[in-house]
Parts: structure tokens; sequence; C-alpha cells
């Protein structure tokens, strides 16, 4: 059991180091916060159907260095998403970023590691935006992450650059010895008219069970363009809770797309925050899971200037025994108007055991904003089953059919093509599994 | 109800106000005072307290233990704090309890009722006398928490119907009672409806037996009238099978600056084929436009549809309060059973509102619809919470939910906060709420057809609930729908 005095020691282990600009500081202060609130029990609302209190029960090794050299360029290989060879590629082993395996490829492209961009010449903007989901998250396992704040990275476009591949991250664990806990942590500035695509995928070595509690805080700043894609496709002995704080400081643009499709335990938190004026975000997400998995989707859309647009699609698709939570909050705060606001969350039930809850959650406090939220649950359409079949088509095509066109309106979100075709051949796979 | 019309009274500096705060200003017409005389018990909480309102009700020794066991379970409960709602700390210490008008004798016939009480009721616009001569509905009125008339009783014994005060029901019908209350709302349920069961003074209990359907809307008027008290109410409906019955509520209480609580608790049995449908206008004083005053109300409302194919339905129309928190829910049990809920909730100024319904869906194909619409005004918030519910063995249950919020004014709040919990695949469920305010084009339209501003509002405010109010009963939709245009005169420019 990963008690509390177990925290505390390594945290004593880590802290006394050099002056690394303020994170010293912000560990302190995130540490104290979370012997304070300690791990959320399903009492905590935020986590009422998400019981992450379990995972502590079980043994977990928070490692103190990067054992980079335990990955080969072979176990590589396996883990590299298609593109790569353009792509620039960055890896996270067990929660720390790793130079060597990584390859920056484009121009205008700045990455360091976090204490030193904190020391030189990023010191303001890390000493502002570090720590930013903490107003959001407000939970012990945020504020672990940030106790935690060590081997992360910084990760700065220049203005106006136009990055033309993607970014590849992968998170690696390597849990064949023993179950590891890994804690990466990142922040990205966005810089005025530039443009990224970000792709971050997860992966476990080994058979032991792996728990990734990571953060990343991006910051967009006017006239950007960001595109995020979440990955999740990893075994069932992985639990993550992934927090992703996008904040918008200048009218922009966001698009973000998380696909999970499998994995134990599966938190994702994805907060935008529209801290201007003219910003525009699309969320869109996925969700495909069988066996006992569970998938959590919270997302915070949180309007604080006027004149924004969200748009959000959340789709699952639930099997076998899995379950699945979505919450999804809107805020719109008071000098927010001219506000639209659209969220919307389906799902389909395909077994009799797996189950989901569902909570759309507006709070509004501005009154010249147009919101809506919707939410389905229900399962495959027995029409639209009747009308194939009656047309010579097997029930098991039908249904592949119908799910995969179910499927297809986050899919064609996915804007970089080898990544899209990736993405629809493991859901095509999936599909042929589940459905047989 | 009486029609008169509410003067809007405006401010000098005019022309620097926005026209929304200039005409706000429309008055609490059921604030007045009524001088009887009273019998309390001492203020405060203790055994004692509890044991003197038993002993005043002459009630057996079963219901003082259940009073007593509730109590006990209360001290080891927590004020609930997730709801949207802020208030200062209640000081259970600091109200009274028990509070009844004093009357020699139980009143055989309304004649023999204070006539002081009578005038009040006639204030409120629900005369005993006239009620009964004209429409045709049975009303039980509670006072400071106890009941003082119930018309049109003898017509309705005739079939069998028991409808009286709840004091009455435990002397004079101790079998139901034992057998009921507390079945659906247990003691242990919440903080609010323990203190309930401690310390209820009286309520109404409404008996509706196998295969009757009751000729008349039955009806209960809820006033707090002396300084200092909470009102306490518990309300029990039991409809056997293949019965009917629709039971109305409504609520006034005079105007005061501190705070008065009002926690009630309703419990409705529907048994197979048995329908009941439940509606209230709730008109408590909502505090003045500072914030000051106002009740505190803090019910719980729970239906059982215990059957199959039984129908409970849930129709409420919220105005008044300082706060409203409450959650009128149905537990579908019988398969085929429905339920139903109905809402329109309005906040204006300092007004806080947390209402909503649960639906728990357990017998297979239930069915359930939530249309809930929500305008806030002011400095206001107003939130919907519900829970839909399916069990693993709710097979082919349905529900459909819709809320709607509408804001005026750029101060106020509206929130959803719908909770969606599906264990069973072959169950569809749907929810939608939608966030806005009036068009400026529909203003304009109305303007352009020689409609003022004003009335234009009252008429597309009234379009926004009509889904609602057109499940109110007749007598009740108009007193609705006029509460509806006065809370929120001139709130919108």
């Amino acid at each position: 059991m990963n008690t509390f005095a177990y925290f505390k020691e390594r945290f004593e282990q880590l802290q006394p180091q050099e002056d690394q600009g303020g994170l010293d500081k912000l560990r302190e202060h995130a540490f104290q916060a979370f012997s304070q609130m300690g791990i959320p029990g399903s009492k905590h609302e935020e986590w009422k159907y998400t019981r992450v209190a379990g995972l502590f029960n079980r043994e977990f090794q928070l490692p103190a260095d990067p054992l980079t050299g335990s990955i080969s360029a072979e176990d590589l290989k396996r883990l590299r998403l298609p593109g790569h060879e353009q792509a620039s590629e960055m890896v996270f082993v067990n929660g720390f970023y790793s130079f060597a395996l990584s390859r920056i490829r484009s121009s205008g492209l700045q990455v360091l590691a976090l204490e030193e961009a904190a020391k030189n010449g990023f010191r303001e903007t890390v000493s502002k935006w570090l720590g930013d989901s903490g107003q959001y998250q407000k939970d012990g396992i945020n504020a672990l992450n940030t106790a935690f704040v060590h081997g992360a990275v910084f990760i700065h476009v220049d203005k106006e650059q136009h990055v033309e591949h993607p970014i590849y991250i992968y998170h690696i664990t390597d849990a064949r010895s023993v179950n590891i806990l890994s804690q990466p942590r990142s922040l990205m500035f966005v810089n005025e008219g530039a443009r990224l695509q970000v792709v971050e995928n997860y992966a476990t070595l080994g058979n032991n069970e792996s728990f990734t509690n990571q953060v990343m805080e991006i910051i967009v700043d006017h006239e950007a363009r960001l595109e995020y894609y979440k990955i999740q496709n990893d075994g069932p002995h992985t639990n993550q809770v992934s927090t992703t704080h996008i904040r918008q400081i200048g009218g922009c643009f966001t698009h973000t797309v998380t696909i999970s499709l499998n994995g134990g335990l599966v938190r994702n938190n994805l907060n935008v925050v529209l801290d201007a004026k003219n910003c525009e975000a699309h969320l869109y997400g996925l969700y495909f899971q069988s066996g006992r998995s569970h998938i959590d989707n919270h997302t915070i859309v949180d309007n604080i200037k006027p004149n924004c647009l969200s748009n959000e699609l959340y789709k699952g698709i639930l099997n076998e025994q899995a379950t699945g939570v979505f919450n999804g909050k809107i805020f719109v705060r008071q000098p927010a108007q001219k506000t639209n606001a659209y969220q919307s969350n389906k799902n389909i039930l395909l077994s009799d055991s797996c189950s989901v809850n569902t909570k759309p959650q507006l709070e509004i406090f501005a009154d010249d904003v147009k919101c809506t939220h919707g939410c389905t649950v229900g399962r495959l359409n027995e029409e639209g089953l009747f009308y194939l079949q009656s047309r010579g088509i097997s029930e098991k095509t039908a249904r592949n059919l119908l799910l995969s066109a179910y499927a297809s309106d986050i899919l064609e979100q996915i804007k970089p093509e080898p990544l899209r075709r990736y993405v629809e051949k493991l859901i095509h796979h999936r599909l042929e599994k589940d459905l047989s | 109800m009486k029609t008169e019309l509410i003067q809007v009274k405006s401010r000098d500096a005019e022309d620097e106000l926005s026209t929304i705060e200039k005409t706000v200003y429309s008055d609490y017409k059921y604030g007045f005072v009524t001088h009887i005389e009273a019998d309390e018990a001492p203020k405060g909480l203790n055994e004692d307290v509890i044991r003197f309102i038993s002993a005043r009700k002459k009630e057996p020794q079963w219901m003082l233990e259940w009073r007593l066991k509730a109590y006990r379970h209360w001290l080891t409960m927590k004020t609930p704090e997730w709801a949207n709602i802020k208030f200062p700390p209640i000081n259970y210490q600091d109200i009274i309890y028990y509070s009844a008008p004093k009357q020699k004798i139980n009143p055989k016939n309304l004649d023999e009722i204070d006539p002081e009480l009578i005038r009040t009721f006639e204030k409120l616009g629900i005369s005993l006398e006239e009620q009964k001569r004209l429409t045709g509905v049975a009303v039980d009125a509670v006072i400071d928490s106890v009941s003082i008339g119930t018309s049109f009783k003898g017509q309705l014994a005739e079939l069998g119907i028991i409808f009286c005060s709840m004091s009455e029901a435990i002397q004079e019908h101790p079998d139901l009672i034992r057998e009921h209350l507390g079945s659906v709302v247990p003691i242990t349920d919440n903080y609010f409806s323990a203190l309930n069961a401690a310390v209820f003074s009286d309520g109404s209990f409404c008996y509706i037996p196998k295969g009757v359907r009751c000729p008349m809307e039955l009806s209960t008027y809820f006033r707090i009238n002396a300084e200092n008290t909470g009102q306490f109410e518990r309300t029990l409906i039991v409809a056997e099978a293949g019965s009917y019955v629709s039971y109305l509520e409504g609520c006034t209480a005079p105007m005061r600056d501190e705070n008065q609580l009002h926690a009630a608790v309703v419990e409705l049995v529907a048994m197979e084929h048995a329908e009941i449908k439940y509606s209230t206008v709730q008109n408590w004083y909502p505090g003045d436009k500072q914030g000051r005053g106002g009740v505190y109300n803090f019910v719980t409302k729970r239906g059982i549809c215990k059957g199959n194919h039984s129908k409970i339905s849930w129709t409420q129309v919220e105005t008044g309060s300082a706060i409203t928190w409450k959650y009128p829910s149905v537990i579908l049990k019988g398969d085929y059973s429905t339920g139903e809920f109905y809402s329109v909730a309005v906040t204006n100024n300092y007004q806080q509102a947390d209402t909503g319904t649960k639906m728990m869906h357990l017998g297979k194909n239930t069915r359930s619809r939530i249309v809930s619409k929500g305008i806030s005004a002011g400095f206001s918030n107003n939130s919907y919470r519900g829970l839909v519910h399916v069990s693993k063995n709710a097979s082919n249950s349905r529900n459909f939910s819709q809320c709607d919020s509408l804001l005026l004014g750029d101060k106020c709040g509206a929130h959803t906060f719908p909770y969606i919990e599906v264990k069973n695949n072959t169950a569809v469920v749907e929810h939608e709420a939608t966030t806005s305010k009036i068009g400026e084009d529909q203003i304009f339209y109305c303007n352009q057809r020689g409609i003022d501003t004003e009335t234009a509002v009252a008429l597309i405010i009234n379009g926004f609930a009509k889904e609602v109010m057109n499940q109110l009963p007749m007598e009740f939709a108009v007193e609705a729908q006029k509460l509806l245009a006065i809370s929120l005169e001139g709130s919108v420019g």
C-alpha cells in the first residue's frame, strides 16, 4: 500500500536540492496541499464514480531517477506511431523526460528541462503558468504530481511558427520488474500566431501494473492554433489520471480529440479556459471500452471573457463489464457575454453488465448567452439493424457498420492523416473482436 | 385568488437606473401577520421539547419513540453542504418547534373555527367557505404547524376516503400510519427529514381506498404565522390499488426580517394501477430586495410507485422562499410504473433555489419524464439538480429530461447538475438542456404589434413555462400564472 509516509519520505529525498527557479517552493506548497487533501474518496464530488483511492491500496514504486537506459531502441520502435519519420518525438520514461530518446525535428520548437527554463530565459512564463491546473483540479492527485515536479519539460513554440509535422509525445512506463507510479509533467507555451499539432500516446512495458498520473499545461496565445490528440490504448493493467489543461490567453483556436480504447482505470481531466475575447475551442472524445475497464472523462470549459465559442462532443461505446463516466462542466462567468457553448454526450451500451454515469453540468452567470447540452444513453438502433438485415447484411456486419458510423463523427476530427488511419484501424480491429 | 393589480413603484432617479431595476419592485402581498393567540413550546430543541409536542398531541407511545429515535439520529448528522446555496448556519436552538393557534375544542364545522383564522384564509384567497361552495376543493389548512380545519370531510368519508390532519390520523388510524409513515422517507434519510420526523407537529393524511377515484381535488394550505417558528409538517398520501387522487398544496408566510425555517416531508405511496398527482404552488415569503428575511425551504418529497402500472406525478411552481432545497422524487419500483416531474422555479432578487428531482428506475418497463423550467432574475441563483438512475434490472426503462433556463438580467445565475446513472443497456435515457435569455427579436416583434415590453415579457415567460402550467389543475393554473407574472414583474426592460 502506498501510504502517506511513503510519499513523504520520497518527497524529502527529492526536496533538498540546489536552486531550481522556484520549483522547490512550488513542490513544497503542493505537498502541503496533498497532505491536507489526501487521496479523494468516493465522497469527493469529482471522484464519485471513479475509485481512485483503490489504486493507492496497491504497492507502486515511485522512481527517483530516469531509468532511460532500460528502454532499448527495439522497445521504442514497437511503440512508435505512424508518421514518426517526420514528426518530432518526445519520450518520457517513468515520468521523466528523456533527452537521449527524443528527437526534435522541427525548427521553431524549443524543448528544455523545466528546471532550466525556470532558471533562465523562461523564468516568468514558468512561474506564471506552472501549476495553473491546480485552480481547477482541487484534489490530492493533482497536488501529488506537482509535489514531484522533477524531470519535467518545457516546450516553447516560437512566434508565427507553423510547425509542419506533429509532435508525438510517448509516455512509457517500464513496469517489467515492479509496479510503477509515474508522474510526467510538462508545460507548453504556444506563442502568437504559431501552429502546432500535439499527439500524446501511452505505453506500459511488462506485466506489472502501472499508474500514470500526468499533468500537461498548455498556454495558447493570440491567433495561435493548437490541435491536441490523446490516444489511450494501453493494457488492462495500466491506470491513468491524465490532466490536460489549456488556457487560451489571446483570441485563438484549439481543437482537442481524446480517444480512449483500453486501460484499467482511466481518468482524463480536460480543462479549456477561454481567457480572452474571440476564442474558439472544440473538444471531441471517443471512448470504446470492454473487459472491466473504467473510463472517466471530466471536461471543463470555463468562459471568462466575452464572444467565445465552444463545441463539445463526446461519444462512448461500452461493452462487457466496462464502466463509463462523463462529466462536462461549462462555466460562463458574468463578463462572458455573447458566449456560445454547446455540449453533447452520447453513449451506447452493448452488454447488459456495462454501465454509464453521465453528468453534463452548466453554471451560467451571464445572460446574453446560448448554452445547450444534451446527453443520451441507449443501445444500438433496432430499426437501423433491422433495415440492414432486411437487405441481406448479417447482424454482425450491420452492428459493425452502425458502430463505425457512430465513431466516425469523432474520428474525422483527427486531422493528421496517418494518425487517423491508425486509429481507424484500431477501432476496426476492436469491433471485429468485440462483436464476434 | 383575487386578481388585483400590483402597483409598480418607480424610484426617483429613474434615468440612472436600468429599466430592469426600475420596475422590479412589486411587493409580496401575503406578508400580513395574523394576531391569534398561540400555544407555543419553549424555544429550542431537546428531548423534552419533543416529549412536549408528543404530549400536546396526545400521541401514543410508539409515536414518541419514533420521534426520539429520529432526534437521536439527527444529532449524529451534519447539515448537507453539497447544494449550490449559501446561508449562515441555522441556530436550531433559536426556533420554536411547536406553535398552535389556541382553540378550545376540535371544530365540528367551520362555524366553530376562530373567526380571525377564517379571515386569514380569506386574505389568502382560500376562504374555506368560498372554496366549499364554489370550487368543490376539499381544503385542509395548516397554520403554524397545526391543522385548523378540513372541509368536505363528510362527503369524502362516504367514499371511504380519509382526509384529515396527521394528528387526527395518528389517533384514529394508527395502523395505517404505522404501516406507511417513514416507509418512503425513512427517519435516517437526510438531515432535514430526520429533524422533521423528530418535531413535526401536523400535516395532512390522505388515504384513498381500493378502486376509488377521488371526486375532487384535495388541498392543503400551509402558512407560517408566529414569529421565530419553524414549520415542520408531514404529509402522507396512500393510494390503494386502482385509485386516483389529485392533491394540491399552497404555502405563504408573513414578511419578517429574520429567516424562518420550513422543513417538511411529503410521502406518497401508490399501489397497483393507482395514480397520484401532487401539485404545489410554493409562495413562501422570499425576503426583501436586499435578501433579508425570507423562508428557508428545506423539503423532502418522495413518492414510491409500489405496484405495477402505478403513476406518480409531481408538478411544482416555485416562486417563493429565500432558499429552496427540494427534490421531489419517484421510486419506480413496480413494473410499468410512471414518474413525472414538471417544475417551474422562479428566483428574483437574492433568492436561491436548488431544486430538481430523482427518478429511481427499479422495475421493468418503467418510464419517467422530467420537464424543468428555471427562470432567474435580479441577483438570484437557480439550479436544477436531478438524478436519473436506471438499475440493473430495470429493463426497457425510458427517461426523457428537459431542463431549460431563462436568464433575465446579467447578475443572476442558472445552473444545471443532471446526474445520469445507467446500469442497463436496454434503457433509453435522454437529457437536454438549454440556457438563453429573452431574445430582443421576440420583444421587438411584440412591441411592433403594440404590446408593451412588460406584457411581452409576461407573455414570453408564460409561453416558456406553459408545458408545466398545463399540468396544473385548473384552480391552480390561474393562480400560478399570476404568481409568475408578479414575481417577475418588470424584470426585463
